[in-house]
């Protein structure tokens, strides 16, 4: 079936907006393979952006860890701070060559919001983006730079006031204003094409993790980590390494204060199948499918749902996902700082603290590599207040 | 399936929506009688979603009240087993999309059409996904309404990506696509009524509708004898008589919601002066 992923994904959404998905898909079909957009877009990747991203041995971490040896896929040295600008390039490109001048987004963390802003202000249109008026708390700073660029940022206010409503708030936006306006979703869900579209912009991050320790170690890893939210940095972090039997694929999910809470936020752990966001998929919900509130000290990964794609490689057993707390999210983002000189953002902090787990418990010779989706200057506040500190005194 | 015709046998139809369990499942039931009495030809009952995405802000809210209140699926099915005791007027369920599934599409369907209802709208299932849920709604006898958007009709650019940007005319686009056949083919494999969506947005007041809703029902016309009721933005007997013109029936939802919020539960009067005066604004026309 069209834009499906095993029995994931699909095209759930009002009629009002289906001749807009379907453009889209016309036109991305029509300008992926087409040389002239691919060199555009690489320029803005390599000369913009600052790719390719470094991929870093982290000899400290790998010593007092004591096991498996790690790299670090640095996506937070991307212009804007994070991996979200892989996607927003692609996407911002392709609308501008479908005529569209106002792009809208959703964000959590803010980075995808700063990330299409940054874009919108390079090719020069418009740009309102919908955040949770809860996030404009938790991510104050991003808000600055979202204005700072040019963009509107609409606090929303409805539902947990968190990723989720952003997201339905933009979707509904969308439908008001659909002639001019391209939705610049920020991860692998929704309806499709976007699960495809923002993997595929956002695989570059595998093709080279692949590349790049070929070039260092001659050899595939064993294992390849990323935080999951909607689960965008992870699938560009999967992607050129599923048919690699060999590789493990590790989503690191929020478990915000425990599975076993009503606040947390990993969808794979507690989710059942549903149908949300124009997506088939794994949603956080009740009984009656109503979709649960859900949380996480972590913006971007406080979202009820998963991508299709990430859904679809749990049923085949392709890749594993874990759970992590907000405290070992935590400790993971002050460790990393204090090992390596790198403050991750919250949201890669996940995938570190589950490094920290696992390294140990393998082999010297083998390779993990971690993907450090963003940087965590943002969460510098939000961290300090967690541990009892308020930086703004 | 026929009860639902029914309601399109005296005059234009009215269609008033409510959200069950805003302000109480009591009150929704004494809204059903009420709303009939004052003329209302087929009533859409919205089973609240936390997260409804086609609906503006005044839904919402009622939806955010009513689940508040602790309503749920169960206690709905239940309700409507009480109102079928007492009215046959054809009643719809209108919800989203992950109600129905996580209940079960068959367990749904099956109950739903036991207890009496005779159709269901879900907003965020088009036509792509429709056979998914279509197939246990014809078994179980339940019409699954099909949507139609101003957008529908849009003209898709196809041919002409030069990288300048696509043509605003598409009559100047070589290679364009017009998308009229998108509207014809959900007209034909339509069930019960097609619910014409006005404009673009979400569903909510709007001061003014200037979607040509005469051709969009032209060309459901052209494909099925179907009625073709207009919904989304109307709140006036003017707009209403105005859309009706052009239709076989009105959906009336904001509107009447509003109402509810405003005064809780005494809402039962106002509401059905309301459905009356909007009633008579199409009956003869």
């Amino acid at each position: 079936m069209k834009g499906r992923f095993g029995i994931h994904g699909g095209q759930y959404i009002p009629e009002t907006l289906m001749n807009a998905v379907i453009e889209l898909e016309e036109a991305y079909n029509h300008y992926k393979d087409d040389p002239e957009f691919n060199r555009e877009l690489t320029d803005l990747l390599n000369n913009y952006a600052g790719r390719p991203s470094r991929l870093y041995y982290a000899e400290r971490m790998t010593k007092d860890l004591g096991g498996a040896k790690i790299y670090l896929k640095r996506e937070d040295l991307n212009h804007t701070g994070a991996h979200k600008i892989n996607n927003v390039l692609g996407q911002a490109l392709l609308a501008k060559k479908m005529g569209k001048t106002r792009l809208i987004a959703e964000t959590g963390a803010g980075q995808h919001g700063v990330a299409t802003a940054t874009a919108a202000a390079l090719l020069d249109m418009e740009c309102e983006v919908y955040m949770g008026e809860e996030d404009t708390k938790r991510q104050a700073l991003n808000v600055y730079r979202m204005k700072l660029l040019g963009a509107q940022v609409h606090p929303v206010t409805t539902g947990t006031a968190t990723l989720k409503d952003a997201v339905s708030e933009a979707m509904r936006e969308w439908t008001r204003r659909i002639d001019d306006t391209h939705y610049c979703l920020g991860s692998v869900m929704g309806p499709h094409p976007f699960p495809t579209i923002v993997r595929d912009f956002q695989s570059v991050i595998s093709k080279e993790i692949k590349q790049q320790l070929m070039e260092k170690e001659g050899r595939l890893p064993d294992a390849v980590l990323a935080c999951v939210g909607g689960g965008s940095n992870a699938i560009g972090t999967f992607y050129h390494f599923i048919e690699d039997e060999s590789v493990r694929l590790i989503g690191c999910e929020a478990a915000g204060r425990g599975v076993n809470t009503a606040e947390t936020a990993a969808t794979i752990a507690t989710g059942k199948l549903g149908i949300f966001h124009g997506m088939k998929s794994y949603f956080c919900q009740d009984e009656y499918g109503q979709i649960a509130p859900v949380y996480s000290i972590s913006a971007g990964l406080d979202y009820p749902g998963i991508g299709p794609e990430h859904a679809d490689l749990y049923d085949r057993g392709r890749a594993e996902y874990v759970a992590i707390t907000d405290d070992e999210a935590v400790d993971a983002f002050e460790y990393l700082s204090r090992l390596e000189g790198i403050i991750p953002a919250i949201e890669s902090a996940h995938a570190v603290a589950y490094a920290r787990k696992l390294a140990p418990a393998m082999d010297k010779d083998q390779i993990i590599v971690i993907t450090i989706s963003g940087r965590g200057d943002k969460d510098c506040a939000a961290i300090a207040r967690y541990r009892g500190e308020d930086i703004y005194e | 399936m026929s009860k639902i015709q029914d309601a399109f046998a005296h005059g234009k139809a009215f269609i008033p929506f409510i959200t069950c369990g805003d302000p109480s499942l009591e009150t929704t039931e004494q809204l059903v009688y009420a709303m009939e009495q004052a003329g209302a030809d087929l009533i859409e009952l919205g089973i609240p979603f936390s997260d409804p995405t086609a609906e503006g802000p005044v839904i919402q809210e009622a939806n955010d009240r009513a689940l508040s209140g602790g309503v749920t699926t169960d206690k709905i099915f239940d309700m409507v087993k009480k109102i079928r005791a007492n009215t046959q007027i054809p009643m719809v369920f209108m919800t989203y999309a992950n109600v129905v599934f996580s209940y079960g599409i068959e367990r749904f369907t099956k109950t739903a059409a036991e207890i009496g209802m005779d159709g269901i709208i879900l907003p965020d299932v088009p036509f792509e996904e429709k056979e998914e849920f279509a197939g246990a709604c014809r078994k179980n006898g339940l019409a699954l309404i099909s949507l139609i958007a101003p957008t529908s009709a849009a003209p898709l650019r196809l041919a002409n990506y030069d990288g300048s940007g696509r043509q605003a005319d598409a009559a100047d686009t070589a290679g364009a696509v017009s998308n009229h056949a998108r509207i014809t083919e959900i007209a034909a494999a339509a069930e019960g009524f097609i619910y014409c969506v006005s404009s673009l947005g979400v569903t909510g007041v709007r001061s003014e509708i200037t979607t040509d809703i005469g051709e969009m029902v032209r060309l459901v016309r052209s494909a099925s004898d179907i009625p073709c009721a207009i919904g989304f933005g109307i709140s006036t007997p003017e707009q209403a008589a105005k859309m009706a013109k052009n239709a076989d029936g009105v959906i009336v939802g904001s509107a009447i919601v509003k109402i509810c919020k405003e005064y809780g539960a005494d809402c039962v009067p106002k509401v059905a002066e309301y459905v009356k005066s909007m009633k008579d604004a199409i009956r003869d026309l």
